[in-house]
């Protein structure tokens, strides 16, 4: 037996009472932070062990989950607990034994609610990676000890740049299988720290670990005595997540507009609410006080915030990512797909954007193409004028030759909107700055938009 | 001011979010409601996103007639309260119209429309020209749920294809769709069942009182304590007897089953689901027993 967490013997993880008293995260009261994480690898990397590991630690796997995952093992004759199956749910996945797409997952501390989007490593990497990370705080790559970085770990580094995932885990797994040597966890570490300095990556924190022993999975491993950071599950509870919301540029893309009057309120509320007006949507941005001087786009009117209301009475401030009702001084034309800025600070009114874009269609992007747009709360149309170039995902080579991009390419490419937009780069706030191109021959979403400027 | 939402707070705003989308980008929504804990979490998150407006959607219950009587009753009351508008669909007239027939699974003779429930609700999806239904379903209740979309695409025949999903980017959902199709949004896709708990309970919302532990006639079978009801017999070597105990999840009376309990409050209730080692689905619900992939299966037909 290694490790200090509760380790399991030849992989198996036997139901019971051998967890971690402090990990009696089901029991959690009052307050506690969300955190998204985005994990994405291959079959054999171990990354399903780990997210059984962490599921069953906190308690989020139950014995009648447990109990069916052991069935299926067993008639599959798979020899062993197969913890992805607790993933893999849908029946073609069962009998093929692959994955579909992304599998939502949820486990919970004392600390912490955590949304584990987890995507298969094989093909279409990068789409599913992409769709389950688009919203991650988090990201978690493992890195099999044995083999080193692979070209997946840096396609998985660089989409985690790409979609400004403020996190980064680099997992160094299978520890147990190198001896807990700390020289190759260090190699590993040094290779993609070099190879990274050329990415937007904030903060990277590298952890040995071995899921298949727990070994600083849960509790510190005493196999790796040199190794002087905290366990994965701590550094989930701990990252600081707060300072990653933009609170400086005020953002409120306008939703709904909840208006009442002439007998569109219920019955009880009626006097009170006569004459009311109010825009509904989430705070993209900045943090919004009642008083506040503000500016209307596209129509550039201004005014001042009334009342910032919700179901529960007013409040004196509203922030990322609430979700509100602004009621204004003046009574201006604001419909849905307007956005509520302050004056001295506002996002960029364009027609025409740089943009880095991640295609999902089989159906390659080809310049001259025309599709429907969709950015903030607003829709308008949008043409590609041209493809400036195509990003090797392995080597970050541009090619500027390229003429189109094909599912799961990277791209950056210019385009024309039929409506102005209101954007920020995707760098400085990730609501306004991301779009989705859909195609309106089949309806499907077809590209995913990182704005790099507008004018 | 530390400028953090609970995870709470999160969710609830997210969910707010996705109901005011939908209302804005769809033509005629519908929130289905059952009386159960998920969409009395979602009539709440209604009112905070309309509020003081009324709902831009009326609320329909897909009634199997199978229902408790106590949800009945609590579903009336709850949509005049609110003084919002229901519809009823309702399994028996579309029995009576020949729609569909009743089903007996055996070996039991144990009448179950749960599956029935399909050809009720698409018919009325379609009689009323909805193209957006709101349910209350999570991804942490069932396998084949942790990998369907927030919005998810249904085609004319309602059909569910979990392997042709549209990707779901940051919060910028795409409800394109087609006459005849529709979209089934799901604003608790995130939530789990002690999420929904501690809502309610930090809400303080009324739920049915079949939710609290009180005293009932039940019997035993396949290992589940069922309601002494009028559409189960029992066979031989099954008895009733009186327990204490309250259900979890909020289904027909055939095929919901009840567990021992004495939580007569929220705040035990919260604590009860908190230290339970069994999902809901597996210790409540005999229609998810029937094959490995079956809720895969009727998802795939066009139930909820």
């Amino acid at each position: 037996m290694t490790g200090g967490a509760a380790p399991p013997a030849n992989g198996r993880i036997v139901g019971g009472d051998e967890r971690s008293p402090r990990l009696d995260g089901r029991a959690v009261k009052g307050r506690s932070e969300l955190l998204r994480i985005a994990t994405a690898g291959s079959v054999d990397d171990g990354k399903s062990t780990l997210i059984g590991r962490l599921l069953h630690d906190s308690k989020a796997i139950l014995e009648d989950q447990l109990a069916h995952v052991a069935e299926t093992s067993e008639r599959r004759g798979d020899g062993f607990l197969n913890l992805a199956l607790l993933t893999d749910g849908l029946r073609a996945e069962r009998e093929q034994g692959i994955t579909i797409d992304v599998a939502y997952r949820y486990f919970q501390t004392a600390r912490r609610k955590f949304i584990v989007a987890d995507t298969p490593g094989h093909e279409q990497y990068t789409r599913n990676m992409v769709t389950g990370a688009s919203t991650a705080d988090l990201s978690i790559v493992l890195v099999d000890a044995r083999k080193g970085v692979s070209e997946q770990t840096r396609r998985h580094a660089y989409l985690a740049s790409l979609l400004r995932i403020p996190h980064l885990v680099v997992a160094v797994n299978k520890m147990d299988l190198v001896g807990y040597d700390e020289d190759t966890f260090y190699e590993i570490l040094d290779e993609l720290t070099d190879w990274a300095a050329r990415l937007a990556l904030p903060d990277i924190t590298f952890i040995p670990i071995s899921a298949l022993n727990g070994d600083n999975v849960v509790d510190r491993s005493w196999n790796m005595p040199w190794y002087g950071g905290a366990p994965l599950l701590y550094h989930l509870e701990h990252v600081v997540i707060a300072p990653d919301r933009n609170l400086a540029d005020v953002r409120f893309p306008v939703q709904w507009v909840i208006r009442v009057g002439g007998g569109g309120s219920v019955a009880s509320e009626s006097d009170e609410h006569h004459d009311y007006r109010g825009y509904g949507g989430q705070v993209a941005g900045g943090i919004l006080r009642p008083g506040g001087e503000v500016v209307i786009l596209p129509s550039g009117r201004s005014t001042r915030i009334a009342k910032i209301d919700t179901y529960g009475g007013a409040v004196e401030e509203a922030f990322p990512t609430m979700s509100v009702t602004l009621l204004l001084e003046d009574e201006i034309d604001i419909s849905r797909g307007d956005m509520i800025v302050e004056a001295d600070d506002a996002p960029v009114v364009a027609r025409e954007l740089e943009a880095n874009i991640c295609w999902m269609s089989e159906q390659p992007m080809r310049p001259g193409t025309r599709y429907a747009l969709k950015h903030t709360t607003r829709a308008a149309r949008a043409i590609i004028d041209r493809l400036e170039y195509r990003v090797n995902v392995n080597t970050l080579a541009h090619d500027h030759d390229a003429t189109e991009l094909a599912l799961n390419e990277v791209g950056r490419v210019h385009l024309r909107a039929s409506a102005p937009l209101m954007v920020d780069p995707y760098s400085r706030n990730r609501s306004t700055g991301s779009f989705i191109l859909i195609d309106e021959s089949t309806d499907d979403t077809v590209g995913a938009g990182m704005i790099v400027s507008g004018r | 001011m530390s400028y953090e939402l609970s995870h709470l707070q999160s969710l609830e705003s997210e969910s707010i979010f996705i109901m005011r989308e939908v209302a804005a980008e769809f033509e005629r929504p519908v929130l289905l409601f059952s009386g159960g804990k998920d969409s009395i979490v979602l009539m709440r998150l209604a009112e905070k996103a309309f509020r003081p407006g009324r709902f831009p959607f009326p609320v329909m219950h897909v009634d199997t007639g199978h229902n408790f009587p106590e949800v009945i009753e609590f579903r009336d009351r709850l949509v005049r309260q609110l003084g919002e508008r229901l519809i009823v669909a309702s399994v028996q007239d579309s029995i009576d119209a020949g729609r569909v027939r009743e089903e007996f699974i055996p070996p039991h003779p144990r009448a179950s429309r749960n599956r029935l429930q399909t050809t009720t609700l698409l018919d009325a999806i379609a009689e009323h020209g909805f193209d957006a239904a709101f349910g209350g379903a999570r991804r942490d209740e069932e396998r084949a749920r942790a990998k369907e979309r927030v919005f998810s695409f249904r085609d004319d025949f309602g059909q569910w294809d979990p392997k042709s999903q549209r990707p779901e980017l940051w919060s910028l959902f795409n409800g394109a769709i087609r006459k005849g199709e529709h979209v089934r949004v799901f604003p608790l896709s995130n939530w789990t069942e002690l999420d929904v708990w501690q809502y309610i309970a930090e809400e303080q919302l009324e739920v049915p009182s079949i939710y609290f532990a009180h005293t009932r006639k039940v019997f035993e079978r396949d290992g589940m304590l069922y309601a002494i009801n009028p559409y189960i017999e029992l066979i031989e070597g099954e008895a009733a007897f009186d327990a204490s105990v309250r259900y979890r999840t909020v289904g027909d009376m055939t095929c919901t089953g009840a567990v021992r309990s004495s939580a007569d409050n929220l705040t035990d209730v919260v604590a009860e689901i908190a230290a339970t080692r069994i999902t809901e689905r597996g210790e409540t619900r005999a229609d998810d027993r029937v094959t490995e992939a079956a809720m895969e299966d009727r998802k795939r037909e066009g139930y909820f």
